[in-house]
């Protein structure tokens, strides 16, 4: 398989009155390859939403340069733009952009048009089209008439009508509700099967990019985190930022001594956990909080108890001591404790990560924002 | 207040509840009967009834005189050509402050507000002062520089009129348009650009469609605000006897000495206006109603600027160009000749002294005309921002039967022309129903109350749907009566809207001449008016001298009215 997307060495930097300057994208290199689905995952103002512009041909590039199709579309150092009429690519915005004084037809058929297709072509093309996307029948309809999910198949449907080889899908589903998001995420890797086109899918969401790429990329501050197939950036995050990104985490603070683990603030007791060559004398710990198994204070383990017991609609959560740090566990109902009973603690198999690595804070801040 | 909420109580508050609103209906739709109703019933009924007998022999009279034919052909060119040039150039504009990456775009954006801020008739003053057909500095300086055999332009024609009508309310479409620019989801255009459409195609196919619902907006103010416009045409057109309708009725009046002959002729002329008018107003509905698209979604991406490249620094050069034209050219110049020691003498520094603002303010009436304005803007603007919160209140919380009617009831002034106005203000006020308030301040402000309602009726409006019915229920709970909770609670919240529709309509009455100038008696001359009669009776170093006063006066008034608005959060 050939690549199709090509990014080399792609920053972009804005100045603005408030802030300076500011690097929104850092020297970025990518290779997406043809008929893959590929995603952008990160935090609102991660650059992701900048570098899709910037291969759809709306930013510019500070530096670097871009290929679509084997074909240079900009280049700094040869100071070459395709404006993004000339890209030959399909994309679906987050707000539908579908155009309120064109009835579905004309939205549809507009690509065609303004290609100079003969009418019966035109005709049988986006009729082509508008069945792909459940449409048929609704030719006549203004788009205002029309419900948020038939909105965003217009904008499907005139972005396939074309028949692209690249398709740009920037947060398509988040104008959606929930139940309608997931149908239409079937639909779009439906439509890739039979159109065979190559998807950059920007998100937010990392339970969307997962379920529906094959590569994927978490994006944070401008700069690429890790590039992996969602199964490996779920059960490898190569560093805390990607850990805590990918579902939910839980960091625990140990200190190592004599080829020991201690939990930070207890040194009376050890964790038994494998560890990892070059660790330092501090280190974090981090794991998924249903990956904690809980058992009886008779069973080996960390011993400890439950500071609070929380009863989830599909699981129980437990709140438990450990060291100074309280630790968030997540079990099925079956597994039942009280509130201060004693319990036994045990890791599986743990990501280990540098104290510090200077992400946590900034996952601190961003979840109060999201 | 301490008091028992129980059942009892609550029921006889509940009682005086409804007495308190239903008082509150009546003494609105009693003040709009007497403010506006009656106004324009009598206009109607004299222009049909004569002594008490129908008769359509006056309309018909009028409407087959010649002079008034002409008139009335003069007001549709004059309006149709100002709506098609000042659509095209505030589209223009629009498009390239609001898309293109053309420079200094906040400065000039500030600057072509000011056409806004500024009396028109003041405009027409000035170029008449440069390009008079017969004296008109411009002119002359031309003639004189190329040698030319006679004078290369004369303001004082329709096309002059339509270029200074133009300048003027060119700022209804480029206001209305740059703000849908702004506003409008700039995905749109983007998608139609991943379509395959160049710039040009996508301005044509996209964004225009998508912004003519402001564009036709813009287009129809400038129509309707130019059908009734006094200023221009009258300072303008009347050397040349160029008139209309407005101008006409004025003429009509005017000439006949304020006999009600000419009052009852200018109600027939005036019906011929308002059905012209009308006839906008129902075209403007019809289009506004229809391909109304909600073009404001998604996020919130700065529209991409559209790069001039070559043509950046020829289009600056025509906007500045333009700029200069039209807020400076006019503005230099009555301050030029407000100096000036006679009118016609050149402009050189020898011929320039402050004598004409001294004389202008040693004679009597010019310190009077000021002060009239004050004390009637400002009476004007207290009253309606009060009787306005009543209506909005009224509509909005109490919704009687006639709700709509009482809202058309308040709007209606505005759409009629400020002539018309004041005819009916005349006929209604002078004697005929057996109360004269002729000669006297309060018609002008019987009519300014009319006129400008609708401008604190609909702020106000506006910001009581802003204020929920829960938080005066809530106040009701606490304890608080009825007309309690709408002194402590409803006005406090909706107390910053009620200033600024009083400013709304402070500034404007300010600087009036089309209604006050039928209206002002021998001691009640308004400043607007009293610039108009000083220019009329050849005084034009004064007539300068006082308009320069007067701008002055507004860029102040302007400037501490955007202070006091600035910092205050409103509902």
């Amino acid at each position: 398989m050939t690549d199709q997307i090509i990014l080399r060495n792609v920053t972009k930097r804005f100045t603005t009155k408030t802030l300076g300057d500011i690097v929104a994208v850092d020297d970025f290199s990518l290779n997406v390859k043809e008929g893959e689905c590929f995603s952008f995952l990160g935090p609102s103002g991660c650059g992701k939403s900048t570098t899709l512009r910037m291969i759809a041909g709306f930013e510019d590039l500070t530096e670097g340069e871009i290929e679509l199709c084997g074909r240079l579309v900009s280049s700094k150092k040869k100071n070459l733009y395709v404006p993004p009429e000339e890209r030959g690519l399909g994309m679906v915005f987050q707000a539908f952009a579908v155009w309120p004084h064109m009835n579905v037809f004309e939205n549809v058929a507009f690509p065609l048009r303004i290609k100079k297709m003969n009418k019966t072509d035109v005709e049988k093309r986006v009729k082509e089209a508008l069945r792909h996307t459940s449409l048929t029948g609704l030719e006549t309809v203004f788009p205002g008439n029309l419900s948020g999910g038939q909105q965003q198949r217009i904008a499907l449907a005139r972005a396939i009508v074309t028949n692209p080889k690249v398709m740009l899908l920037d947060e398509p589903l988040s104008n959606l509700d929930p139940k309608l998001r997931e149908t239409m995420r079937f639909e779009i890797k439906d439509l890739q099967r039979k159109f065979n086109f190559t998807i950059i899918f920007v998100t937010h969401d990392q339970s969307e990019a997962m379920a529906i790429s094959d590569r994927m990329l978490v994006f944070d501050m401008g700069k690429i985190m890790q590039i992996d197939t969602p199964e490996n950036l779920y059960n490898k995050p190569c560093n805390r930022f990607v850990h805590n990104f990918l579902g939910e985490s839980t960091f625990i603070r140990v200190v190592l001594q004599d080829g020991k683990v201690y939990a930070k603030g207890d040194m009376s007791q050890t964790i038994d956990l494998q560890i990892p060559q070059d660790a330092d004398e501090e280190m974090v710990v981090a794991t998924r909080p249903n990956e904690i198994t809980l058992v009886g204070e008779t069973e080996s383990g960390y011993k400890t108890h439950i500071v609070k017991r929380i009863f989830l609609a599909d699981r129980t959560e437990y709140l438990v001591q450990v060291g100074e740090q309280m630790v968030k566990i997540q079990t099925p109902h079956r597994v039942h404790f009280k509130e201060g009973e004693a319990c036994s603690v045990k890791f599986l198999e743990p990501m280990w990560y540098p104290a510090d690595d200077g992400t946590e804070d900034i996952d601190r801040e961003r979840r109060q924002i999201v | 207040m301490n008091r028992n909420m129980n059942a009892d109580l609550a029921a006889v508050d509940g009682r005086r509840r409804l007495n308190m609103d239903k008082l509150l209906t009546i003494i609105c739709f009693v003040l709009l009967f007497i403010i506006v109703i009656i106004p324009i019933f009598m206009i109607i009924y004299n222009a049909f009834f004569f002594e008490g007998t129908f008769s359509i022999d006056l309309f018909k009279e009028q409407l087959t005189a010649d002079k008034n034919l002409s008139a009335m052909w003069n007001t549709l060119k004059i309006a149709l050509f100002a709506t098609i040039l000042g659509t095209i150039m505030g589209v223009f504009y629009a498009w390239l402050l609001g898309r293109s990456d053309i420079p200094a775009k906040g400065l000039m954006r500030a600057l072509f507000n000011i056409p806004y801020m500024f009396p028109p008739f003041l405009g027409a003053m000035a170029w008449d002062l440069l390009l008079n057909g017969r004296s008109g500095y411009l002119n002359r300086f031309l003639m004189t520089t190329f040698g030319l055999s006679k004078m290369p332009f004369n303001i004082n024609s329709i096309a002059g009129i339509v270029f200074v009508e133009v300048s003027y309310y060119f700022p209804f479409v480029f206001l209305q348009v740059v703000s849908a620019l702004e506003r409008m989801d700039p995905t749109l255009e983007e998608s139609a650009r991943i379509a395959g459409a160049k710039q040009g195609t996508v301005i044509r196919r996209i964004t225009l469609p998508l912004v003519k619902p402001a564009i036709s907006a813009g287009a129809l103010l400038i129509l309707t605000t130019s059908l009734a416009h006094f200023g221009v045409p009258s300072i303008l057109g009347y050397a040349q006897g160029i008139y209309t309708l407005p101008t006409r009725i004025y003429a009509v009046i005017y000439n006949s000495g304020g006999s009600f002959e000419g009052i009852r002729q200018g109600a027939a002329l005036s019906v011929m206006l308002v059905a012209v008018v009308a006839l906008a107003l129902v075209l403007q509905n019809k289009i506004l109603s229809t391909g109304n698209y909600d073009i404001i979604k998604g996020k919130s991406m700065r529209p991409t600027l559209i790069k001039l490249r070559g043509a950046k620094a020829p289009l600056f050069l025509v906007a500045i160009f333009t700029l200069i034209l039209i807020v400076f050219v006019p503005l230099v110049m009555i301050v030029l000749i407000s100096f000036i020691k006679a009118y016609g003498l050149p402009l050189t520094p020898g011929n320039f002294t402050i004598a004409q603002y001294l004389k202008v303010f040693k004679a009597g009436g010019t310190l009077d005309s000021i002060k009239n304005s004050l004390i009637v803007s400002i009476t004007a603007g207290v009253v309606c921002m009060f009787l306005g919160t009543l209506v909005a209140y009224v509509v909005q919380k109490i919704k009687p039967k006639g709700k709509e009617a009482l809202e058309v009831i308040s709007v209606l002034p505005y759409s009629i022309p400020g002539t018309v106005l004041s005819i009916g203000v005349i006929l209604a006020w002078s004697g005929n129903l057996g109360i004269t308030l002729y000669n006297t301040l309060w018609i002008i402000l019987v009519a300014y109350m009319a006129r400008y309602l609708s401008f604190s009726m609909k702020t106000s409006s506006a910001a009581l749907l802003q204020v929920h019915s829960s938080l005066e229920e809530a106040a009701r709970v606490c304890g608080a009566s009825h007309s309690e909770s709408l002194a402590d609670i409803t006005l406090p919240l909706i107390r910053p809207a009620m200033v600024s529709g009083f400013f709304l309509i402070f500034l404007p009455a300010m600087r009036e001449v089309t209604t006050s100038i039928l209206l002002y008696g021998p001691y009640t001359r308004t400043l607007g008016v009293q610039i108009y009669s000083l220019r009329d009776a050849g005084m034009i170093p004064q007539a300068a001298a006082l308009a320069t006063v007067a701008i002055g006066l507004i860029i102040i008034l302007n400037a501490i009215v955007t202070q006091i608005t600035k910092d205050r959060k409103g509902v």
